[in-house]
């Protein structure tokens, strides 16, 4: 059954009918969902968020047509575990910005620019985005991350340094900026 | 509608063990990939998800119709009604006896498959196997009593 179950994946994949695929990879903070269409990498889930809620949601926003096939994230998932080794800075995937729009898409792009081991100000971002005042709105940006560690907005802090906010919460926060080597910086 | 992947995870095993009952363990994983990409092109459009049991297993028995055709067995045209009396005589299945099915000769098991786990009426098993309504049912009845046999 296992084999058929492959085999049905990949053909969904070549006759164009693998819309939404997903992999459940391990992270030294627990299970991620990772979820690619064949544009580029999609969601990246937290450990804390519920992965069936979350493929309900790729399925109402991108389509149904949502499949197990994690082969199809492998490259994802090796860049993902160098990057926790500390042993990648930069990573090289294709995104799929389409679950976030306006504002909150110009930010992301912003922050998809902060460098490996550098941070920003909420404010910063704001005004990288087009509209300085939007300080909130770039927070909120930055919480609905469809992508968070690849699109690295742990690296988006208060403008006097303090931590703000972080979706996985903010051990898991003081943890990427501690391994990109910022905390020891901050202090 | 809920992510294909429930579907996969809930009713895959039902619909290759229907399958293989169907048209036998080689067939089946062929029929197999059919049904599920049939279900795959048509699952955006699908406006009622209600039982999306029921709706796999109606494309599944249709790629086992198309299969039988294709092995060159003609279907007779045929417009008999159900024989409603037999179906109450005959004995529950469920997922467990699937394996006993498998092992009965192939025209027993393409009509119990397609009359339990399909729920075609015999003029519609018979025209999926090629045959009259008269050797459907006889088939039918032959597996079933081999099944009570083995169960006994």
């Amino acid at each position: 059954m296992k084999l058929a179950l492959r085999q049905l994946t990949d053909r969904a994949a070549t006759e164009g009918l693998l819309d939404v695929a997903y992999a459940i990879a391990d992270s030294p903070f627990g299970p991620m969902l990772l979820a690619t269409t064949p544009r580029g990498l999609v969601k990246l889930s937290l450990p804390n968020y519920d992965p069936d809620e979350t493929l309900e949601e790729l399925a109402a926003r991108i389509s149904p047509r949502v499949l197990e096939a994690p082969g199809r994230l492998d490259d994802v998932r090796r860049q993902l575990d160098r990057y926790f080794e500390g042993k990648l800075t930069e990573f090289d995937l294709p995104l799929d910005w389409q679950l976030s729009k306006g504002f909150r898409r110009r930010a992301l792009r912003a922050i998809d620019r902060i460098p490996y081991g550098r941070t920003r100000s909420y404010t910063e971002i704001a005004r990288s985005a087009g509209n300085e005042r939007a300080v909130r709105a770039a927070g909120t940006a930055c919480g609905a991350n469809p992508i968070p560690i690849v699109v690295p907005c742990h690296r988006v802090l208060r403008s006097g340094g303090a931590l703000g906010g972080y979706g996985g919460g903010l051990p898991m926060k003081e943890a990427l900026l501690e391994l990109e080597g910022v905390l020891g910086r901050l202090e | 509608m809920p992510p294909f992947q429930i579907l996969l995870d809930e009713h895959a095993a039902d619909v290759m063990a229907v399958l293989r009952g169907a048209v036998g363990r080689t067939d089946a994983e062929d029929c197999f990939q059919e049904t599920f990409l049939a279900a795959l092109r048509a699952y955006p459009k699908l406006d009622d998800d209600r039982n999306l049991r029921g709706w796999l297993l109606t494309i599944a028995h249709r790629k086992a119709i198309d299969h039988h055709r294709a092995n060159g067995r003609r279907p007779l045209p045929v417009a008999e009604p159900e024989d409603l009396a037999g179906a109450t005589a005959e004995p529950e299945l469920d997922e467990g006896i699937w394996t006993l099915v498998e092992a009965l000769p192939p025209k027993q098991r393409a009509a119990v498959a397609l009359r339990y786990a399909c729920d075609l009426p015999h003029a519609e098993i018979a025209a999926a196997l090629g045959c009259s309504p008269e050797a459907a049912r006889r088939n039918l009845h032959e597996g079933i009593k081999r099944l009570r046999k083995e169960l006994a």
